[in-house]
């Protein structure tokens, strides 16, 4: 018989908390590289500028610390528990909304979440979390959280195409959305991007295309040949830096893709900014 | 360079701003989003009185992070304009000067700077840990109850902007956009 490894609900909150601070205060270090190469790389001088100066705010929020962007974000947590882990106390839920209300309070991070779409108070706390859970192999518990911001969030577009719009569909519909989304996700962007499954899986797999921060190529040459091509078209567009003009309109493009339906094609584009945020610990 | 600006403005020293300029702003500004606007522009048409005076004065659409012990402000930075346009006509006509956001704005926001005399800066967004370090004081004055949302009264000190939109209407986004493609990318790629 398998063991099963406690973990108490009171360890996830102290887990959570921790996180909500990090991702606020401290840029991945891929996203900060990827910055830093980009100012670097850029031709036009204002954008050059621009970004120098959100290379330096990275560095300075950290130094402080204090978070990189006054948009502490909704907070969406991804929990991956081992089928081996009995957790103690309160429920995982409950326990991940104790971590964001402490993290968000005693971290000085700010509370942007209302109770209802339409009456619009806010809940004081940052809670409830988003949170999607998947249960894995083994005893041990990740946490990763992401607060995502509402300038990049709003900017976000999902279509349900069909087999005949098929490869050029999905490209004109990522191009367009970036041209939509224009300067107000701050650019230099990140784009998460889904591609088949249902209505609901393809807008989460947008949403891990961003979050995952995968560093290097996509392991399927196809798709790494579309994040590329896909990345090229947007920095030719001219957008740039806060959309004043450059190179830089975007400073990645990830790709998720799942099996889908034989009548369709859904593509999801989650829009994040050059302030995609993360931190992760495994219990 | 930079020019240095004191707010709140005089209209002639907003006439000499072009889109595109840098300034280093100092003085007094009003933070009010989504929600404040909701509630100023809905006691205007009641022919209310705002609860602060800001005729003459400039509103930077953001709700900073809460202010830590031992600081002056918390992190702080703009929100996305475009919210905000269905508000803008009826403030810059009641007599704001000068507002600060990011992103580009619809084309009735844009009319409205022209026909009012007033400017569109904007910051650079993401840069709030930066920005902190320029805010002076921050001081709720107004719908306590909204949080983050307040209105609260800042004390700034060359805080960089860019003139986005200029009281002539030229409009920094199109512009900077247009010289990029015409005099830098082609030489890329
Ligand atoms: S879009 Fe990103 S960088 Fe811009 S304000 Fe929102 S969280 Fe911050």
């Amino acid at each position: 018989m398998e063991t099963l490894r406690t973990i108490t609900s009171d360890e996830i909150a102290e887990c959570v908390a921790r996180l909500c601070v990090r991702a606020c205060n401290e840029l991945p270090a891929a996203v900060y590289a990827l910055l830093c190469a980009a100012r670097d790389a850029e031709p036009y001088p204002p954008a050059r500028e621009t970004l120098a100066l959100i290379c330096e705010n990275v560095c300075t929020a950290a130094a402080q610390p204090m978070p990189i962007c006054q948009d502490t974000g909704m907070t969406v947590v991804f929990a991956e528990v081992g089928q081996n882990v009995h957790i103690t106390g309160d429920t995982l839920e409950n326990a991940v909304n104790a971590g964001v209300t402490r993290g968000y309070t005693e971290g000085y991070l700010r509370k942007s979440v209302v109770a209802d779409p339409f009456r619009r108070s806010n809940t004081g706390d940052n809670t409830p979390a988003v949170l999607h859970v998947r249960l894995t192999a083994g005893d041990r518990l990740k946490l990763t959280v992401c607060p995502k911001g509402f300038g990049s969030e709003n900017m976000s577009r999902l279509a349900m195409l069909t087999p005949a719009d098929g490869l050029e569909g999905v490209k004109a519909f990522v191009l367009e959305t970036v041209r939509l989304a224009g300067a107000n996700p701050c650019p230099p962007m990140m784009l998460g991007v889904g591609i088949g499954g249902t209505f609901e899986q393809v807008a989460l797999l947008a949403k891990e295309a961003l979050a995952e921060l995968r560093e290097g190529p996509h392991p399927d040459p196809f798709y790494d040949r579309l994040e590329k091509e896909l990345l090229a078209q947007i920095n030719r567009m001219g957008i740039g830096p806060q959309g004043f003009g450059g190179l830089t309109t975007a400073l990645s493009v990830r790709i998720k893709a799942a099996p889908t339906h034989i009548a369709g094609l859904p593509v999801a584009v989650n829009m994040g900014c050059h302030v995609t945020r993360r931190a992760s610990e495994t219990l | 360079m930079a020019v240095s600006l004191l707010s709140p403005f005089t209209p002639q020293a907003l006439w000499a701003l072009r889109a595109g300029d840098q300034v280093l702003l100092s003085g007094v500004v009003y933070t009010a989003r989504d929600a404040a606007h909701a509630r100023f522009c809905d006691a205007l048409g009641k022919g209310e009185p705002l609860p602060v005076d800001l005729r003459g004065q400039t509103i930077f659409y953001a709700g900073p992070t809460p202010t830590p012990p031992g600081r002056s402000s918390g992190s702080i930075g703009p929100t996305t304009s475009v919210r905000m346009d269905p508000y803008t006509p009826q403030l810059l006509r009641y007599g704001v000067r000068a507002v600060i956001g990011k992103g580009d704005r619809g084309s009735a926001a844009r009319d409205a700077f022209t026909a009012n005399g007033a400017v569109y800066f904007v910051a650079i967004g993401g840069c709030a840990a930066y920005m902190a370090s320029c805010v002076k004081s921050v001081e709720v004055v107004a719908y306590d109850d909204l949080g983050t949302e307040s209105v609260k009264r800042l004390t700034v000190e060359n805080m960089p902007l860019i003139v986005a939109i200029d009281t002539l209407g030229h409009n920094a986004y199109v512009d900077g956009q247009a010289r990029y493609l015409r005099d830098f990318a082609t030489d890329i790629r």
